[in-house]
């Protein structure tokens, strides 16, 4: 029997994947070959899918950008034994892209299937959640300490500190809410591991619940993703058949219940009060913080609100021990970092690895350049609400705090890479714009300054009175940094600020820009 | 709301009876079932909730995925975010325009709604687009009118 695997992911079949499963398992049985075709995750070199691997005895072997009109010919040249071919990339593993990075998030992400768990099994998995059993929950949760691991969503903040404050306080009911609102535009991981390799995403809620003495686990998955909420959904019934989740996890007499809610279209959802606004049932609009969700959470109990990259970490973490997570990374950033490589760019897709990494490293040596072939003006690291960076800080290793010296955020690791016919004023007027859209409407800065920066954007670019505007601008983008109760507000200006600054040629601007 | 009695619509919702909590996941429910959002679920969901008509029109006109008139058979997401800024979509977004689909407005032409959304997850192979929920990568007008034929047909 021969295996090909053909990945299911959304991006893969963005580009066909299903047409190609499909026509090769209709050669097959025509012809009466022996085929299985595995749909699994995607490795995330996302400008090679369709890509279709075959099992052979070296390995697997890789063939891109396959279409499904092209199957009959490729059969014919032998390539369900690997058989070389204008579009075989060779063995998968050996290529340069896969084989220089450090996946443990994504160990698992385009080698199994996504649904079977005898595949996650002899991967590596709930090996981490068997080890957290057979520990006390105070033991967990100073074990997630020591990795160093950070919350992956954004902000940073360290995740065992996080749960030590909701294993510490009393009460008769505990939550654990798993963030996947994945907004930001340019971020696609969490989309990824959920659709390839939900049971990580599981494991890690179930670690998480028996840390802080939670037993009930929602995750909140945006609704542009209809793939990842199916494939999450028939994971949690498969990890409930064989008792992984419900009254007694693996046997132990602890309980964990998991489900999954569905956004509705709102990018602010995404922050972390307005998820529990929106889980609750009601509008999406942010909570003042204090009190903290670790204290007052869901329904007014302690809650842990991680995102899916830092809730996907534990597993590993508790698998092969806080040290071994720690020894990657730079600094106060431990562990790894699963980037995104996104806009125009050459070679697109998910990329893994420790901290340190430096950003022209990440877009040139790994991504290859842009994709229209001309020079990267600029890149926005971490979503709409994070800076735009230029050529001068390609030298810059990734971390939380390196970064922001610079004037950029982390946030999500998605790096949106822009080519020298963007325009920068252009791109500030929509971060206000976006903001306008998405404002949950609680605080007059966010709110009512959005609209008023896409209008002084405007007369800035017309010229009109452009040092008086100019000042305005930056009084606005101060008030809205310091008079908004989350980041919507708080970090619109981080784009605008750093698009004037870095280009103020593209604002039109005749004036010194402060 | 042709063939749905309020009766049905109470019964569908009855897992939800008397909870405020589930204003967002009854009418999700009720779009789900009818493709948008009558006006008068909002009163049938009050009552089930046990909440006021402005309590669930507060949350209906929260969110954007959310319509109150039945969509075109088939609906095109295109997504104006900035990796598909990046990628070009500009002129994807023009080429349709001269179609007839302003993606900023939604308007429904030949059974099409076209309309804007802000990232897709799609963002290494933009333009992104959805057509009925089946994403699109690299998306041109060929592609997108390709995937909307094969619906309409």
């Amino acid at each position: 029997m021969t295996k090909v695997f053909v990945s299911m992911d959304s991006a893969a079949l963005s580009m066909g994947a299903n047409e190609v499963a499909q026509a090769i398992s209709d050669h097959a049985a025509k012809s009466g070959l022996d085929v299985t075709v595995v749909r699994n995750g995607s490795r995330g070199m996302l400008w090679l899918e369709p890509l279709v691997e075959v099992e052979t005895e070296a390995g697997r072997i890789g063939y891109a950008n396959v279409s499904a009109d092209q199957i009959s010919e490729l059969i014919a040249a032998g390539f369900l034994s690997g058989a070389p071919h204008d579009s075989c990339l060779g063995l998968v593993e050996e290529l340069d892209f896969l084989k220089n990075q450090t996946r443990i998030t994504f160990a698992r992400v385009g080698v199994t299937d996504p649904l079977s768990l005898v595949d996650y099994e002899s991967h590596g998995g709930l090996k981490g959640l068997r080890n957290a059993i057979a520990m006390t929950p105070a033991k967990i949760v100073a074990e997630v300490t020591e990795s160093g691991l950070r919350g992956r969503g954004g902000a940073g903040f360290p995740a065992g500190i996080k749960w030590n404050t909701v294993l510490n306080t009393e009460s008769d009911q505990k939550y654990i809410c798993c963030n996947a609102d994945e907004g930001d535009s340019g971020t696609f991981a969490d989309r990824m591991l959920m659709e390839g390799d939900p049971f990580t995403l599981i494991e890690g809620m179930i670690i998480a619940g028996i840390a802080v003495g939670a037993t009930e686990g929602l995750i909140y998955v945006r609704s542009e993703y209809p793939h990842a909420i199916d494939v999450l959904n028939q994971a949690i019934a498969i990890a409930k058949e064989h008792k992984i989740l419900g009254g007694s996890v693996l046997g132990s007499g602890l309980e964990f219940n998991l489900e999954v809610r569905i956004g509705a279209g709102s990018y602010v959802c995404g922050e972390e009060t307005a998820m529990l606004e929106s889980l609750e049932g009601k509008r999406g609009m942010v909570r003042a913080k204090p009190p903290i969700p670790a204290l007052v959470g869901l329904f007014g109990k302690p809650t842990v609100i991680n995102n899916v990259m830092t809730l996907a970490a534990v597993p590993m973490i508790l698998a092969d021990g806080a040290a071994s997570y720690q020894s990657f990374g730079v600094d106060r950033s431990r562990g790894t970092q699963v980037f995104q490589l996104a806009g125009n760019i050459l070679r697109g897709g998910i990329v893994e690895f420790p901290f340190g990494i430096t950003l022209g490293e990440l877009v040139n040596t790994v991504g290859g350049g842009t994709h229209s072939g001309r020079p990267i003006k600029t890149i926005q690291i971490g979503g709409p609400l994070g800076a735009y960076l230029g050529q001068e800080s390609f030298d810059v290793p990734m971390g939380y705090e390196s970064l922001a010296e610079v004037g950029g955020m982390l946030g999500h690791g998605g790096l949106v890479v822009f080519d020298d016919t963007a325009n920068m004023a252009k791109q500030a007027r929509f971060a206000m714009e976006f903001c306008a859209e998405e404002s949950c409407g609680k605080c007059t800065p966010c709110r009512i300054g959005s609209t008023r920066g896409v209008e002084v954007i405007d007369r800035i670019v017309a010229g009109e009175n452009q040092a008086m505007n100019l000042e305005l601008l930056e009084d606005l983008c101060e008030v809205m940094t310091d008079g908004s109760l989350c980041a919507m507000g708080g970090l619109t200006p981080l784009p605008v600020r750093s698009a004037l600054k870095l280009f103020p040629a593209d604002f039109g601007i005749k004036v010194e820009v402060k | 709301m042709s063939n749905y009695s309020e009766e049905s619509i109470l019964n569908f919702l009855g897992p939800y009876k008397g909870d405020g909590s589930t204003i967002l996941r009854s009418l999700q429910l009720v779009q789900d079932l009818l493709g948008y959002v009558p006006d008068s679920a909002l009163d049938i969901i009050a009552k089930n909730s046990n909440v006021s008509r402005a309590e669930v029109y507060g949350v209906f006109t929260f969110y954007s995925d959310f319509r109150s008139t039945p969509p075109a058979k088939v609906v095109v997401k295109v997504c104006v975010a900035e990796a598909c800024q990046a990628s070009g979509n500009a002129s994807l977004i023009s080429e349709l325009h001269d179609k007839g689909y302003d993606i900023h407005k939604g308007n429904i032409k030949d059974d099409i709604q076209m309309e804007q959304t802000f990232c897709l997850g799609n963002c290494a192979l933009g333009p992104a687009a959805m057509v009925n929920g089946a994403p699109i990568g690299r998306a041109t007008c060929e592609r997108i009118f390709a995937a909307t034929s094969a619906v309409t047909a």
